[in-house]
């Protein structure tokens, strides 16, 4: 059978520098294909060649056996390729139905639109998927995962028969991702082809039937991952045998390091309590929207809480705002660096220095040669990759970034770490260097309470895990004693 | 990654250091350039006499573009500007001035006392402005729209809507006086350049103003006071408008309720022919200094061809819109 799509030797240099050597990729239809690789493989450079946005340097693209070649979005959609990107950028004061047909609204007489067929049809597409999603509904009173299915129908009503989903599960809690998943199974059933980008290899288990991997720029290998376990694919990813995906190297202490009790914030969270030791990582687990971040926001003094109590390390703390927590040693980082973590206009140095400005100028004026100091020290302790500390921080890929925003908090010496997601859109490599630090600091006495909606990573790297249910708590449960199918249980 | 290591190694021309050149000198080198073509083109371009002049034209919107830097730097902005400058340089006068019924009773008093109040009206000013934008979340350019209408107001209420004229030669030595020759106007734009530097590169206060203009949200996750932050650079605006206020009083012998109509806008352009975003985080004084030194000497070079100052006005809006398109152009890259 010909192959839905097919790419050969695709290049592609930026100044120079090869983002892409060798990209090599072949799609049945009516199959669901992982695209797999750490930051800096070449999967956005393939990605955005394929979408129309740069132009490719040499290979070839075969779409139903015909070479093609885009010069914009626009017009690798009309030829039938989509992309449900990372970050949708809906209309948010139109309705579904105007989104899924924005640019292609039907008219009615006089030039005016019919809202009547456009309704008509937006339904009936969204019914035939089995998104139980109406058509007249305003964008913005959508959740994510529910504006990821309009962007679907919106590929659909493109005849899109090659659809790419970028890291589709990033911004979306366990639940909603299976009901991605059915959404992918319908598609495959109609016999469309799927590109499945993400970092998140159990679910590329899941759903997936094959698989590419890239690194470095470069074509690695390719297959059915019925004939590839786990390790085979993380191994064909990083390049080396990483031996034990988590590694534990802390012991909880019997010593309190954070005790929360009662803590409320109306709306938000109710009643929570728990005790995080020193030497241990605390899990939170829970669905997107189930007050896990509302935890870190009261703890940080982001948020006020009206009721409850904050013990560190025994003694009593009153926390209104962020530099009372961090006077308290309490370090935040927090869910999303981009918008929350780093300052991405500025250097790599200025963004580790950011929390610790008083500290470095106790005179008012800063000592430069103390923040030099501080950011070798940091990119030298979490390998972080930079040509320069001087040069921004938006130039480093994902994984060294998050290790910047580490470093920032580091830099304070922190006795207790509150990580919302501290590997969210990392790659496989960093992702247990970030591990490695979070582990030794761990290790050395530190407290630990981490969020995180990966169920590997929570069973992997936490002590106790706690999970939250619609804001509230549903149980503390013991990493030996516990298993994915009573998180998620308990979680929904 | 290892793309990030083979920019750094060797070939000093690669993309990378050349943006970071122009981004550095390119609006210095636009400068050294029109300058260039004035000197040849017009003999008195270059004259000592003539370069005081233009100097001293700058003074003021550069003082009071440099307010403005630490405004725009935040991602605000200050339209109240030019009424400030018009309020503090109408109080400090009556402070000063010889006549009976335009000052206040007992006038003129010494010099410092109008200082004094000038200021004190700039930063009252800036006060108000920053406690509504910082506390009440009015975004700034409404906030300093309110402002502009009610320190315009506020100059013709306090002066009857008449000027305020005789001040004292004290008082006019701000606006005329020199110190080994060069004006009082240039040195006092000097000193408020050389400061403002220092604190945006060298002080803890500098760095909270980047980062808050970069990302607020970062900088409350990392501690910082975005509030009092905000609170201040309107505080700073204000009192370098009202420091600006009475250099012009000063000058003119007279303060004048219409003084310093639309100063804001030249300042605006100064800040961004400099290259400051108006998206916050980036930028620098000194390119905000270049910035007004450009718009000063094209002004005065325009005068010496003999171009009708309606054609200066065109050709200043086109050099803004220019200066902006450049600057999209080299973020996306050379």
């Amino acid at each position: 059978m010909q192959p839905l799509l097919k790419v050969e030797g695709l290049k592609k240099s930026f100044g120079g520098v090869a983002a892409l050597r060798d990209g090599q990729f072949e799609l049945e239809a009516g199959s669901v294909h992982a695209l797999c690789g750490g930051n800096g493989a070449g999967k956005s450079t393939f990605l955005s060649i394929l979408m129309g946005i740069h132009k490719r340097d040499g290979g070839t693209i075969l779409h139903r056996g015909n070479p093609v070649e885009f010069g914009s979005p626009a017009e690798a959609l009309r030829s039938g390729i989509a992309i449900i990107e990372q970050e949708l950028s809906p209309v948010p004061h139109m309705t579904v139905a105007e989104n899924i047909y924005l640019g292609r609204e039907p008219s009615a007489r006089f030039g005016g639109i019919d809202f009547k067929t456009m309704n008509r049809n937006a339904q009936a597409l969204l019914d035939r998927l089995e998104f139980s999603i109406s058509a007249t509904q305003y964008m913005m009173n959508l959740s994510v995962a529910q504006m990821q299915l309009v962007e679907i129908a919106k590929a659909l009503s493109h005849e899109a028969d090659v659809i790419f989903m970028d890291e589709p599960t990033s911004a979306i809690g366990e639940k909603e991702a299976q009901h991605l998943f059915s959404a992918i199974e319908r598609l495959k059933a109609e016999g469309k082809g799927i590109v499945y980008v993400s970092h998140r290899l159990s679910e590329i288990f899941q759903i997936a039937d094959s698989y590419t991997v890239f690194r470095d720029g470069g074509f690695v290998g390719a297959g059915k991952l019925a004939d590839i376990d786990r390790p085979g694919l993380i191994r064909m990813i990083v390049g080396r045998e990483l031996g034990e995906e988590y590694i534990k190297t802390n012991t909880p202490t019997d010593i309190s390091g954070l005790e929360v009790s009662g803590l409320s914030a109306p709306g938000k969270i109710e009643d929570i309590s728990f005790t995080a030791r020193k030497g241990e990582i605390f899990g939170i687990y829970g669905l997107m929207g189930s007050g896990r971040t509302e935890i870190f926001n009261c703890l940080f003094g982001m948020d006020n809480p009206s009721a409850g109590d904050i013990r560190i390390e025994g003694k009593s703390v009153t926390i209104r705002q962020p530099s009372d927590a961090m006077a308290e040693g309490i370090a935040f980082v927090t869910e999303d660096r981009k918008v929350t973590g780093l300052n991405l206009s500025d250097s790599v140095r200025n963004n580790i220095c950011l929390a610790s400005l008083p500290e470095m100028s106790p005179a008012f004026v800063m000592r430069r040669s103390q923040e030099q100091a501080a950011s070798a020290d940091m990119i030298d302790r979490f390998a972080i990759k930079a040509a320069r500390d001087t040069m921004p921080v938006s130039g480093l890929s994902g994984g060294n970034q998050q290790k910047v925003v580490l470093g920032k908090w580091f830099l304070r010496q922190p006795r207790v770490l509150l990580l919302d997601e501290p590997t969210r859109g990392v790659d496989v490599g960093a992702k247990r260097e970030i591990y490695r630090i979070i582990c030794d600091f761990a290790a050395a006495g530190g407290t630990v309470v981490m969020i995180s909606s990966e169920i590997d990573e929570i069973l992997g790297m936490s002590d106790r895990i706690l999970v939250m249910r619609a804001g509230r708590s549903a149980g503390i449960r013991n990493r030996q004693e516990t298993d994915a199918q009573t998180l998620v249980h308990l979680s929904t | 990654m290892s793309s990030i290591e083979n920019k750094s190694a060797g070939n000093w021309l690669n993309s990378d250091r050349r943006r970071l050149i122009v981004q550095e000198y390119g609006i210095f080198l636009a400068f050294l350039l029109l300058v260039a073509i004035l000197s040849v083109s017009n003999e008195f371009f270059l004259t000592p006499g003539n370069i005081s002049n233009v100097l001293l034209q700058t003074s003021i919107n550069g003082i009071l573009a440099i307010g403005m830097t630490f405004v725009i730097l935040t991602r605000g902005i200050d339209l109240s500007v030019g009424s400030v400058v018009a309020l503090a340089g109408m109080v400090s006068a009556s402070f000063v001035t010889s006549s009976a019924t335009a000052g206040i009773a007992g006038a003129p008093y010494p010099m410092v006392l109008a200082l004094a109040a000038g200021i004190l009206v700039g930063v009252a000013c800036g006060a108000v402005v920053g406690l509504i934008v910082s506390r009440f979340s009015v975004p700034a350019f409404v906030a300093t729209l309110g402002m502009l209408s009610a320190a315009r107001g506020a100059t013709l209420i306090y002066g009857g809507g008449r000027p305020v004229p005789g001040l004292s030669a004290e008082f006019r030595w701000i606006g005329t006086g020199n110190i080994l020759g060069i004006p009082m106007p240039v040195i006092l734009l000097a000193l408020v350049f050389g400061i403002s530097w220092w604190v945006l590169t060298r002080t803890r206060f500098g760095r909270y103003i980047y980062a808050v203009g970069g990302n607020p949200h970062a900088a409350k996750t990392s501690g910082l006071n975005v509030s009092r932050i905000r609170f201040m650079v309107y505080v700073i605006s204000g009192a370098l408008s009202g420091l600006a206020g009475m250099i012009l009083s000063a000058r003119t012998g007279s303060a004048l309720p219409q003084a310093g109509i639309a100063y804001e806008l030249d300042a605006i352009a100064a800040v961004v022919i400099g290259g400051t975003s108006l998206s916050g985080g980036v930028g620098r004084v000194t390119g905000t200094l270049i910035g007004a030194l450009i718009i000063g000497v094209m002004n005065n070079g325009l005068d010496l061809m003999g171009i009708q100052s309606y054609y200066q006005q065109v050709l200043k809006g086109a050099l803004i819109v220019g200066a902006v398109m450049l600057d999209q152009k080299r973020n996306q890259g050379l």
